[in-house]
């Protein structure tokens, strides 16, 4: 499992840091990029993908996208 | 706006730059060479790799890789020619498309056949430059592809390739989020090569088997020097030899800004530094696009800082919350320490956020920003900590808020070439 977080659109709700703090940081004012380290090319642990999950469904603004192909 | 100068540096044979004023018409251009068959396809690719030649916008990425990741996608592609001179400090790009528009042009066709795309986009939101290209277009006659000028407003990231291709598909001028690439999804959808206008601009010349296309760049030199200017100059030269053969220095620079704005501050040791991507990178600087900002006697470093970080803090796309929330932290601290209003506290977090910052945004804007910070702090430690303690006459006299481009340059008064 590969995801994009789209800060071009993150509001800072920091619900994904809450569901899966080891995919996440915030920044001091709350918005979200990935954890260092990873990016939308990192296949994720399988021990991470239900977290994953769960940060990408429960984020307000669907900020996160589980990747398919070139997307 | 100072006038500018243009000139060859004397172990460059010029390429881009003319030898005669004014704007290369159709025949001035084809007179030279230019519009002949040369190299194509996977021929013209290799002989780019051969050239050495790196993306001249900024990100100097190698240029033939960039053109093979278009080519080796599948179905129809297109070419985007990105003239959007973001940083004020350069006028290189606006200078070849309002003087060289065929030599772009030319560039752009055989980008185009080398990559397969039938569309060509020339992109620019200089009103000169765009002049120039439709006239250009319109000497042209009948060509193997659609070329198309899209002008669009100006500002520091419509630049961006994917802010480009933004715009091109009608929405704002803003950048995306990566992935994916525009080499995968671009204009239309369509796999899609954006390259910077200086980068095209050397095309011509290695598609006919010219040697030594990817070993000169164009400087743009502003700030404290006499004859501030749009220069052609090896890679690799000291940056202190290029400021005194180009015309010496107003007097002992103080510093330099490297890259326009992008690649932040030096101290004076920048005089021994060379002009190549690779050498200012390990130094923790940057060429970048190749514009030079030489500071002189009334310019302080951390005034300067400030400057730059209030035009990050403005010119920001807006979209991503660490960089508009932390290129305005990073202006509001660096103008206290202006002030004389700021302690080891708010040093320390200058220092926090020029490391925590860069990469957090979906472009590369925080990154400069962040990088502007990093720079004054490492390469002007004794004059931020002075700032702590006494004011200082040149911040004093500076309206942080007023400046809205520092050291920003145009093309509009490049005098007629001279010896260098």
């Amino acid at each position: 499992m590969k995801i994009k977080l789209d800060r071009t659109i993150c509001d800072g709700f920091g619900t994904c840091a809450a569901r899966a703090p080891a995919l996440f940081s915030l920044d001091e004012w709350g918005y979200a990029s990935l954890a260092r380290g990873l990016s939308a090319e990192t296949d994720l642990p399988r021990e991470l993908e239900q977290a994953a999950r769960r940060a990408l469904l429960d984020c307000p603004v669907h900020a996160i996208t589980e990747r398919t192909q070139a997307r | 706006m100072p006038t500018l100068t243009t000139g060859a540096h004397p172990a460059a044979r010029p390429r881009l730059l003319r030898d005669q004023a004014g704007r290369e018409d159709r025949a001035a251009y084809e007179a030279t060479g230019g519009y002949r068959p040369g190299l194509a396809g996977t021929d013209l690719i290799d002989a780019v790799a051969a050239s050495g030649l790196r993306g001249r916008g900024g990100g100097a990425f190698p240029a033939a890789r960039k053109l093979a990741a278009v080519a080796s996608q599948d179905g129809e592609k297109v070419v985007v020619v990105n003239g959007e001179e973001g940083e004020p400090a350069s006028v290189k790009d606006r200078w070849l498309l309002r003087t060289r528009p065929h030599l772009v042009i030319d560039g752009a066709l055989r980008a185009a056949q080398a990559v397969g795309a039938r569309t060509v986009y020339f992109y620019a939101s200089d009103a000169a430059a765009v002049a120039s290209l439709e006239a250009a277009l319109a000497e042209l006659g009948s060509v193997p592809a659609d070329l198309r000028v899209h002008p669009v407003e100006a500002c520091y990231v419509a630049g961006e390739e994917t802010a480009a291709v933004n715009a091109i598909n009608g929405r704002p001028a803003k950048p995306s989020e990566k992935p994916p690439r525009p080499f995968e999804a671009g204009v239309g959808g369509l796999p899609t090569l954006v390259a910077n206008t200086e980068t095209i601009a050397a095309l011509p010349g290695i598609g006919r088997g010219a040697t030594g296309q990817g070993l000169s760049f164009l400087l743009t030199l502003g700030g404290a020097v006499p004859r501030p200017g749009l220069y052609e100059v090896p890679f690799g030269i000291r940056l202190g030899e290029a400021t005194e053969i180009l015309g010496g220095l107003a007097g002992p620079a103080r510093g330099y800004v490297m890259g326009g704005y992008f690649a932040g501050l030096l101290n004076p040791r920048g005089h021994d530094l060379l002009l190549d991507h690779d050498a200012l990178r390990a130094e923790g600087s940057g060429l970048g696009c190749g514009a030079v900002t030489v500071l002189g006697a009334d310019d302080c470093p951390v005034g300067v800082a400030t400057l730059l970080l209030a035009y990050f803090g403005r010119q920001n796309a807006g979209q991503c919350g660490s960089c508009f929330n932390g290129t305005a932290a990073m202006a509001a601290v660096a103008t206290a320490l202006a002030r004389g209003q700021a302690g080891a506290a708010e040093i320390a977090r200058l220092a926090h956020w020029s490391g925590f910052l860069p990469g957090r945004g979906a472009c590369a804007t925080l990154d400069g920003a962040a990088g502007v910070t990093a720079t004054l702090l490492r390469e002007f430690p004794a004059e931020v900590d002075a700032h702590q303690r006494d004011a200082c006459p040149h911040c004093a006299a500076t309206d942080f808020l007023a400046t809205s481009s520092p050291f920003a340059l145009t093309p509009d008064s490049i005098t007629p070439p001279v010896e260098a």
